[in-house]
């Protein structure tokens, strides 16, 4: 049995093409996702993302124990409603997962992250929360429903009161706010500016017809993961997981004196070297570039691997995120399944 | 599955083909193209090529996968749809029409018998 979101019966209404995404009943299109991309790049799209797991760190030790959590500083948030992008890593320093937090208040801190990790990343939150005054509390009453685009924050504005308008168009980058019953974030996942909004799920079907009003377009995860990819942005399982260095990922910046956990591993990590880099790839011949695709030298040998890879819309090339040996400079060679030759990459 | 046309025949693997004579005309359903998702790129075999049924002679790719298209019978190209190697989205617009991809003269267009007919590919898809 898969989960319906709180957006499902809209879904349903716009002609979605529903799929199974990690036990979540999702759209992955409305049609054409490659039209869906463009309208995001050009207009407004608006993404069900109610599957990623929402939750509340509350109580007086909240901002120590995420600075112990998390890789980057959450001394960095010193004004309500300031979001940062950080991992979670394991002793070993792999990553459990990527994920925002938000300062609500010195007792309360939110957190969004992944829906595939849901599981362990409740568990290690609950483990590693003993031993400090927070309680670790998932909200599965919220919807969440991302509003990208160049016209995306207008028209969200739109819909608000003139009060709540002027507070949404007043947030900066990574800045969030609660107006009424919705929390806007201006965060996202596309590339775009635009806004993440949480809301009562009881409340959602009339926030998406709001914007169905304004002209915000439904778009599904198909568009998200090509605007994401256009983007250079990790996806969590296929870019990064727990065998992969933050450092590789460039997720982790080091720069503080801070005691977290995956610290010393980081540590010797650097001082050992890392191997890779991760890099993006235009594919210059024609074919479409896939996830886990060997990458190789004019000699041949293998020297990375794509760990993202599919169709730009916008620049109409394959395009791939890839990990590939550190000391590669240049050029690369992909075999192409369909077209059966070696293909040039370049970055 | 409506609209599954009455004149073509049909294969497990969702192609579709119009018998004219000899010659016939293969393309993929439109069931199979709403699968795919956007097509973005497609590998046409070249006018000569002899297939027999069943051999891998195209691709289709979308943003979402590669799929292979099988000859549905035997024969020798005689035509491709030029007009996909600069609008593939063709195929998701009309996959039963101008959305063909190549043309071969059967070896022999009884083969064609073997195939499914519009209502048996539907039964067989419904569930989806």
């Amino acid at each position: 049995m898969t989960r319906k979101t709180p957006f499902y019966q809209a879904h349903i209404g716009a002609a979605a093409r529903m799929v199974d995404f990690g036990g979540w009943d999702l759209p992955i299109n409305y049609g054409s996702q490659i039209d869906e991309h463009h309208t995001v790049r050009k207009a407004a799209g608006m993404f069900d993302v109610s599957h990623m797991t929402v939750v509340e760190i509350q109580g007086e030790d909240a901002r120590a124990f995420l600075s112990k959590l998390l890789a980057n500083d959450i001394a960095k948030l010193q004004e309500p409603g300031k979001a940062l992008y950080s991992c979670m890593l394991n002793p070993e320093g792999g990553i459990i997962d990527d994920l925002i937090t938000y300062f609500i208040s010195e007792a309360h801190f939110r957190m969004v992250v992944n829906a595939a990790t849901h599981d362990k990343d409740m568990a290690w939150l609950e483990k590693q929360a003993g031993g400090y005054e927070v309680t670790v509390s998932e909200r599965k009453d919220l919807a969440m429903l991302a509003v990208q685009g160049p016209e995306a924050r207008q028209k969200t504005a739109n819909i608000l009161n003139a009060g709540g308008a002027k507070s949404a168009l007043a947030l900066n980058i990574f800045q969030a706010a609660q107006i009424g019953d919705l929390f806007i974030a201006r965060t996202g996942y596309t590339g775009e500016d635009g806004f993440e909004i949480m809301l009562p799920a009881e409340a959602a079907i009339e926030l998406w017809n709001k914007l169905l009003a304004e002209e915000v377009k439904p778009c599904g995860l198909g568009a998200r993961d090509t605007l994401r990819l256009e983007a250079g942005m990790n996806l969590y399982g296929q870019d990064m997981d727990e065998t992969t260095s933050p450092f590789v990922s460039g997720t982790v910046a080091l720069k503080d004196e801070r005691e977290f956990i995956g610290r010393a591993a980081l540590i010797s990590q650097k001082e050992a070297g890392f191997k890779q880099k991760l890099v993006g790839l235009v594919l210059e011949g024609r074919g479409i570039l896939r996830p886990h695709q060997n990458l190789l030298n004019e000699a041949g040998d293998i020297i990375g691997e794509t760990t993202s890879g599919s169709f730009s819309p916008t620049l109409e090339k394959a395009i791939a995120m890839a990990r590939l040996n550190r000391d590669v400079d240049g050029r690369c060679f992909v075999w192409s399944i369909s077209v059966g030759a070696n293909y040039l990459c370049a970055w | 599955m409506n609209d599954v046309p009455g004149d073509m025949f049909y294969t497990e693997s969702h192609e579709w083909v119009k018998m004219d004579d000899e010659i016939a005309t293969i393309g993929i359903s439109d069931h199979a193209q709403g699968q795919l998702g956007d097509v973005v790129f497609v590998e046409l075999p070249e006018v000569g090529d002899a297939f027999t049924a069943g051999d891998p002679c195209a691709v289709v790719e979308s943003v979402k996968a590669a799929s292979d298209i099988y000859a549905p019978i035997s024969g020798e190209v005689v035509e491709v749809n030029e007009l996909l190697e600069n609008a593939p989205e063709t195929i998701n617009d009309d996959a039963y029409g101008e959305g063909w991809l190549f043309r071969i003269k059967a070896d022999d267009p009884s083969e064609v018998d073997g195939l499914m007919s519009a209502e048996s590919y539907v039964e067989v898809n419904s569930e989806d």
